[in-house]
């Protein structure tokens, strides 16, 4: 296996690398942008809407929940998500994106085993994960803030 | 006469005769530097149907019917259709066999499996077993998508050394008489695995088995690779055509001059598709277009078509697997 082992270290070194800078200028600048438009909408949830603290939350979640699946559905988001990566992968929107995809994709099986089956494909980790992550940091919240 | 030549190449006693042959490719590869060479490019991925494997078995079944028709042979007059696809269970070539009616045996050799149907027809076209032949295969842009990556409207970004699965078939009919491109021998390939865990880099898993399978081909017939005006590989794509040069010339066979990729010239630098293209479909429709039709002209007369296959499935490279490889091997001769 010595040989292979070989093989596979010259495989790493001549593939094509990403450039990481340049990767995350675009993630950044994107994925800054939704978060200006999240904000947007927040001002007008809270000075237009005269919507309180908690409330306009859930109006920007909802607003941008919408925008993700609305561009996913007209077939925008992933070219946003080709160039951008991690910066419309990581907002609600990407959430969002993650849901509505396979969603669109799996409708031939059937609304049962096709998209109700497969909806959480994607999401469903980061659910998994990340309540369990809020559970682990609710514990160590407890004891110590007492 | 012994057909079988040193330890993995067979010759046949009376070469098949390329009778038809036919491509069809979706609208990215009809981009593609090798569109004019296609029977035809569809506007329309999804061919009228409502889902996208429907299309696909409708890509295989019209490729097969226009080389039969180019052959000048009814479905009723075919002995045998051989053939395979990428999808689970083959769906694909057998809802496409189940439409033609013709006996059918199904293969898969993931994307080696053009090379493998020519193999096995042209076996029981020498041992005669059948007269006349389909061999064909198929792949799709979007069920490979599906099946084993990411939703299409998934917003992620692709490895630099990851390929784009061709949208296209290619069918070739073989037959016992006639006239035209003969298929004279070929070489059945080991299944080879250098370790590479990449799913995102079947170029750099395939190339050692293609690398295995041209030098034992040259080896076991005692040629020099002068001997090919063209030795084509199916879907190594551009790193793993550049790591097959190399364990080539480790092994002190110069192909620089002569390899095609079939997977490097089915797109430009400029279509965005990274490392190249992959699939069954990809070498299949470059053979059964550009490759078949210049066969036979001005400097293009012996040819060896290497087509490769990535055997690997989603559940043994989730489960922490390395890739294993094979590659087969045809020759092909036209005065």
């Amino acid at each position: 296996m010595k040989k292979h082992q070989q093989y596979v270290d010259h495989v790493e070194a001549i593939q094509p690398k990403r450039n990481l800078a340049i990767g995350m200028l675009k993630a950044f600048w994107v994925g800054g942008l939704i978060c200006v438009i999240g904000q947007g909408f927040s001002y007008i949830g809270e000075l237009c809407l005269k919507l309180d603290k908690d409330a306009t939350a859930a109006f920007v979640a909802i607003v941008m929940v919408f925008l993700g699946a609305l561009l996913t559905g007209l077939g925008v988001y992933d070219q946003i998500g080709a160039y951008a990566g991690a910066g419309s992968v990581v907002p609600i929107t990407g959430f969002s994106n993650s849901v509505v995809a396979p969603a669109m994709e799996f409708k031939h099986e059937g609304y049962v085993m096709g998209v109700g089956a497969k909806l959480f494909s994607l999401a469903g980790p980061v659910l998994v994960y990340g309540i369990c992550s809020s559970v682990v940091a609710g514990i160590i919240a407890l004891i110590f803030k007492g | 006469m012994d057909k079988r030549l040193g330890s993995q190449s067979i010759v046949f006693e009376k070469p098949p005769v390329v009778a038809g042959y036919a491509s069809i490719v979706g609208p990215k590869e009809g981009q593609g530097p090798l569109a004019g060479w296609f029977d035809e490019i569809i506007d329309d991925d999804t061919m009228g149907e409502d889902s996208y494997e429907k299309a696909e078995r409708v890509l295989y079944r019209q490729a097969t019917q226009m080389a039969m028709k180019k052959a000048n042979i009814s479905d009723d007059m075919m002995d045998l259709m051989i053939g395979g696809d990428l999808l689970n269970q083959i769906v694909t070539a057998s809802f496409a066999a189940r439409d033609l009616g013709i006996p059918f045996l199904g293969l898969y050799g993931a994307c080696s499996t053009m090379a493998e149907s020519l193999l096995l027809g042209s076996v029981m076209i020498d041992g005669g077993f059948a007269a006349r032949i389909a061999c064909a295969t198929a792949s799709h842009f979007s069920t490979a998508e599906r099946q084993y990556r990411v939703p299409l409207e998934m917003g992620s970004q692709r490895a630099p050394t990851a390929q784009r699965t061709v949208t296209g078939a290619g069918a070739v009919v073989l037959a016992r008489d006639g006239n035209g491109a003969r298929l004279t021998g070929g070489t059945i390939g080991r299944v080879i695995d250098y370790g590479i865990m990449d799913v995102n880099n079947m170029g750099a898993a395939m190339a050692p088995a293609v690398a295995e399978t041209i030098s034992m081909h040259l080896i076991d017939n005692g040629f020099a690779p002068e001997h090919y005006d063209r030795i084509v590989t199916g879907d190594l794509g551009h790193i793993g055509k550049r790591l097959v040069l190399e364990l080539l010339q480790e092994r002190g066979f110069d192909l620089s001059e002569r390899l095609f990729d079939c997977g490097c010239e089915i797109f430009s630098s400029g279509q965005n598709v990274d490392a190249g293209g992959s699939g069954a479909g990809c070498c299949a429709s470059v053979l059964g277009g550009y490759l078949l039709r210049n066969l036979g002209g001005q400097g293009m007369h012996r040819m060896l078509f290497v087509a490769s296959g990535a055997l690997l499935s989603v559940t043994s490279s989730q489960q922490g697997e390395s890739i294993p490889a094979i590659a087969h091997a045809v020759a092909f001769e036209a005065d």
